[in-house]
């Protein structure tokens, strides 16, 4: 049923997909500017895209990378006497939720000393963790990471 | 749907499978690289967005970046960056780079109207120096302009300066930053005769008390943020405020949380200002030994053109800088009217909120950081609000120790490095230097080894007045560099777009991606950005930091500093330089600007020998001299023995940046106190030493409300902003598919009691409507800003949905940034 839900709300995004990229380079009549972006477009507004909520983790770009949130955080709050994030993600509560733990960078202080607990400055995560909608990027990116520079076409089992 | 347990499973049978065809030590050579293989090239730089100036470590391998994350040696941010920050390695990878010139064409030559055509650098310059020769013939150096960025690099700025006020003998130059934190840079010169802040961000470290007037660090300065989270979680005693005319993420952290009326932050200073006096709190010997008292012009008009009703209207319009000495106790008559009471009454605070907000500069014991940026920048009385709080940590000798600072937080990554202290406003000169003053310009001539008399005196066109003298015809040769101007400048539909399609002009846009601004543009120039080119920034703490090329730009993509010196080579003296001038110096005769400007043997006494041979330095290597070290070397000759000392250019490669003044090799973290400051002469505790007099001058200024309001026809105080995750206009950060994602369009905030009084909820399709202008979007009734009733906030950082039509174009008399923060608007259902 989310599913299907979901699927709907992909659907009736409008389409946003780039109309420009393959002109560059080519020599004909291009039109580098990806829809909508002139200035006088006046173009309805797409609903508001939904939430990613799958529980699923993204691989990261590169291993200093946030993880991106796979769920809805909704009115969690994060506050000067509470923080929602900590009741699932914080070491002593893993496991019973299953959550992942937080990174032990978060446990370092500004001083570089470990301390018992998250470190204050990692206190409001949502400065580097943010949720994922549905909305598909209009312009895709062509950021290769490490690995893909590393790894090499195979020619059967030597990679050189 | 799968639930997790599943889909781990699936993904086990399908490696199996993957397994299945390929032998077991192949497969264990592919999950673990070792070797050479697994070597990055690690390097330092400044991040690309906001005036915190954090410094990360950048990943390159086979000319690309791969990684990014926060510098552990770097005192700003150890290690720490914010969610932008961490996606840095992404922003150069957007797949519609500009990779070559483009320029409306029709019948195989420009056409205002024709369609874009890729063309070569050289047809792009021919066509771009025949347009500039043209106007400079029919209409003089007034119809030339440029509009640039506080996100030039400091030498980037330096070049365009030379080349518009030496080259073209020009000053309509300004750059972005013009909308941005112009106020506050004009308080600082006329509050202590020097630009930027006395303190640093050590600061955070020592202060008991916070005050956030009208910012949302907590999204727009993230790592500062972490900085005052860290000192209130650990310390008990103390204690944060946070003022806003809405409800942000920055009141997670409030112990005094304050919703005010827009407008009436200036009730709120004057009545501290009162409390202190009232409550024997002055710190009378401080005031005596180091303060002026003035009493401001009042009734100063709101910056609109001149026809406008409220111009017409205002007593002092035409004068709006006037002040004349008070005495102090003039001063605490005047702000005796801003009593408590009165002051709940206007501003619509609680009584006790403000009375604990007014004790923290009261009591003698607290040590207080206030915080500001546009909030108090973008408001037509900007620079009487920042004068304001100087008059709260003047009375208290509440400045420039460790603790006590009032603090003026930049948006741009060279808000300070290059648009103030380079000196690219259109009323300034490098090292603080005006161009109005003869014996500045005289000085700033010889620095630069041109002939007396050549720098024009005439302020220029600031940003708003561009726009408009564009649309009147007015200025007709325009470039814009490192900005998304149409997204950005107020009321675009009336007077910001028609000038850049009017038949008369030729408009010049350089940038790394197609912008609606490039898109309106006449000539589009393909920019190399960040680590595609060497660099240096100027953070809001005086920080200057520099970085190397770590990759090459796409394609033909060329840095803006290549543009500019390039540029310089289509133009001789005798085309652009006045007779007399040059037969009182006939040795500048036939020279090209390149030369002069340039090849001046200053610029060029660097050998391409000095590069470091770790790094790629095309611009250098193009022009044959080391154009960054020698374009520096020659810029901080003004300041160096001024107060604004830059150290050595090698140096900077080797640290992660230095706070000027930087004197013997030490930066300085706090300035115009004995002891911490170099310049500060023995015996003397404090001095103001930009002023003659040593003194730091208070002002006295009254509430005054703001230019629109809303009323029966337009309902709504409209404020604008911007969020976490995306980087001003967009630009970069939107071509980052996890930025994308996680916040993909600009919607209008609003009350949900508002919403529903108009048919609305959450998601509704709207029209956003002021008398000029409309943009359509969705209702967000819960999301992290929660106005109050009567107020919406849109942010701009969405090319589809440019809030910006909305706008009022009207601005602080005295600095001219406009007031992005109040205007009236109504919402209709589509």
């Amino acid at each position: 049923m989310r599913r299907h839900l979901m699927l709907a709300l992909a659907a009736a995004l409008p389409c946003l997909v780039p109309a420009l990229l393959a002109a560059q380079g080519t020599g004909q009549v291009r039109e580098p500017f990806r829809p909508p972006i002139q200035f006088t477009d006046e173009d309805p507004a797409p609903p508001i895209p939904a939430d990613v909520t799958d529980d699923r983790r993204v691989a990261r770009n590169y291993p200093e990378q946030p993880p991106v949130i796979p769920h809805n955080i909704r009115d969690y709050q994060i506050s000067l006497n509470n923080n929602q994030c900590l009741t699932c993600h914080s070491r002593q509560f893993t496991g019973a939720t299953q959550a992942p733990m937080i990174s032990i960078t978060h446990y370092v202080d500004r001083e570089g000393q470990t301390l018992g607990a998250v470190a204050p400055r990692r206190y409001f995560c949502t400065q580097c963790h943010v949720p994922q909608t549905m909305a598909q990027p209009i312009v895709p990116n062509t950021f290769k990471d490490m690995d893909s520079l590393i790894s090499r076409p195979s020619d059967g089992g030597d990679r050189r | 749907m799968l639930d997790r347990r599943d889909f781990i499973k699936a993904q086990a049978v399908a490696a199996a499978a993957t397994a299945g065809g390929i032998s077991l030590p192949a497969m264990a050579q592919r999950s673990m690289v070792a070797g050479e293989d697994a070597q990055l090239t690690w390097s330092k730089a400044p991040c690309r967005f906001c005036g915190t100036g954090c410094s990360v470590m950048v990943a390159t391998k086979d000319n690309r970046v791969v990684a990014t994350h926060g510098d552990m040696q770097a005192e700003v941010n150890r290690g720490l960056n914010c969610v932008k920050g961490y996606f840095l390695s992404k922003i150069m990878y957007g797949q519609d780079r500009l990779t070559q010139p483009l320029l409306r064409m029709r019948d195989g030559k420009y056409h205002k109207d024709g369609e874009f055509r890729p063309v070569s650098w050289d047809e792009a310059f021919d066509e771009m120096a025949r347009q500039w020769k043209r106007v400079l013939k029919e209409k003089g150096p007034d119809a030339v302009g440029m509009f640039g960025s506080g996100q030039w690099t400091i030498w980037e700025g330096y070049a365009a300066s030379k080349l518009m006020r030496a080259g073209f003998r020009t000053n309509n130059l300004d750059p972005n930053a013009r909308h941005c934190m112009a106020s506050a840079a004009v308080a600082f010169i006329r509050t202590f005769g020097m630009d930027e802040p006395m303190g640093c961000y050590d600061d955070f470290e020592h202060a008991d008390a916070f005050v956030l007037w009208g910012s949302n660090m907590a999204e727009m300065h993230p790592i500062l943020w972490t900085r005052i989270t860290d000192r209130r979680l650990a310390h008990n005693h103390v204690k944060v405020a946070v003022l806003s005319t809405f409800e942000h993420r920055s009141f997670e952290l409030a112990d005094i949380p304050m919703i005010f009326e827009p407008g009436t932050d200036l009730a709120i200073l004057n009545y501290i200002a009162n409390h202190i006096i009232q409550t024997g709190r002055v710190n009378k010997d401080f005031v005596e030994k180091h303060c002026s008292f003035r009493l401001g012009q009042k009734d100063i008009g709101y910056g609109l053109r001149p026809e406008s009703v409220l111009e017409v209207r205002a007593a002092n319009a035409k004068d709006p800088t006037d002040s004349k000495p008070m005495s102090f106790d003039e001063f605490a008559a005047f702000v005796s009217d801003y009593t408590l009471d009165k002051v709940a009454e206007l501003s619509k605070v609680p009584k006790e909120r403000l009375l604990a907000l007014a004790e923290m500069y009261a009591d003698p014991k607290t040590k207080v950081m206030s915080l500001w940026t546009m909030g108090f920048n973008q408001h037509v009385r900007g620079v009487w609000v920042n004068h304001m709080v100087y008059n709260l940590h003047l009375l208290t000798g509440k400045i420039s120790e460790p603790g006590n600072s009032p603090f003026s937080l930049t948006g741009q990554p060279s808000a300070c490095g290059t648009a103030r202290e380079v000196g690219t406003f259109a009323h300034r000169l490098p090292a603080d230097m005006q161009v109005t003053n003869p014996t500045h310009r005289s000085h700033v001539e010889e620095g630069w080894k041109i002939p007396k008399g050549l720098l024009p005196g005439k302020i220029g066109y600031h940003a708003v007045l561009q726009d408009r003298m564009l649309k009147d015809g007015k200025l007709n040769a325009y470039w814009i560099m490192v900005n998304n101007n149409l997204q950005a400048a107020p009321n675009s539909d009336n007077e910001t777009y028609p000038g850049y399609r009017n038949p008369e002009n030729f408009i010049v846009v350089s940038d790394a991606y197609p912008t609606v601004t490039a898109a309106a543009a006449d000539l589009i120039l393909p920019a190399a950005m960040w680590v595609e080119k060497e660099g240096a920034y100027g953070n809001a703490e005086r920080r200057t930091h520099f970085w190397h090329q770590l990759v090459n730009a796409p394609g033909e993509a060329r840095s803006d500093l290549w543009q500019l010196m390039e540029f310089s080579k289509r133009f001789t003296t005798d085309e652009v330089w006045p007779k007399e001038i040059l037969d009182a110096n006939p040795d500048f005769r036939g020279k090209s600007l390149f030369d002069v400007l340039f090849r001046n043997g200053t610029v060029d006494r660097f050998p391409v020998s000095e590069l470091d041979p770790a790094y790629e330095n095309r611009e250098s290597k193009e022009f044959g001299f080391y154009v960054q070290k020698g374009l520096f070397e020659e810029y901080a000759a003004f300041g160096r023995g001024h107060g604004h000392d830059l150290a050595p250019f090698d140096t900077y490669h080797e640290v992660r940046g230095l706070r000027w003044p930087v004197v013997e090799g030490k930066e300085t973290k706090w300035r115009y106190r004995e002891g911490l400051d170099p310049y500060v002469p023995k015996g003397e505790g404090v001095r103001f030493y930009g002023n003659p007099d040593g003194k730091a001058n208070l002002f006295a200024f009254p509430y005054e409300p703001p230019a629109e309001s809303p009323d029966k026809d337009f309902d709504l105080w409209l404020v604008t902003g911007r969020v976490l995750e995306h980087w001003h206009s967009g630009s970069m950060t939107m071509r980052v598919p996890e930025l994308y994602k996680a916040m993909p369009m600009a919607l209008v905030y609003m009350h949900p009691d508002d919403a529903q009084a108009r048919g609305l909820r959450r998601g509704s399709e709207v029209k956003v409507m002021s008398r000029r202008g409309e943009m359509r979007t969705r209702v967000e009734t819960r999301g992290r800003n929660r106005p109050p009733r009567g107020v919406v906030f849109v942010p701009w950082f969405d090319s589809a949905r440019l809030i910006n039509k909305c706008t009022l174009d009207a601005t602080d008399p005295i600095s001219k940034q406009t007031d992005f923060k109040k205007c009236a608007v109504k919402i209709v259902a589509v």
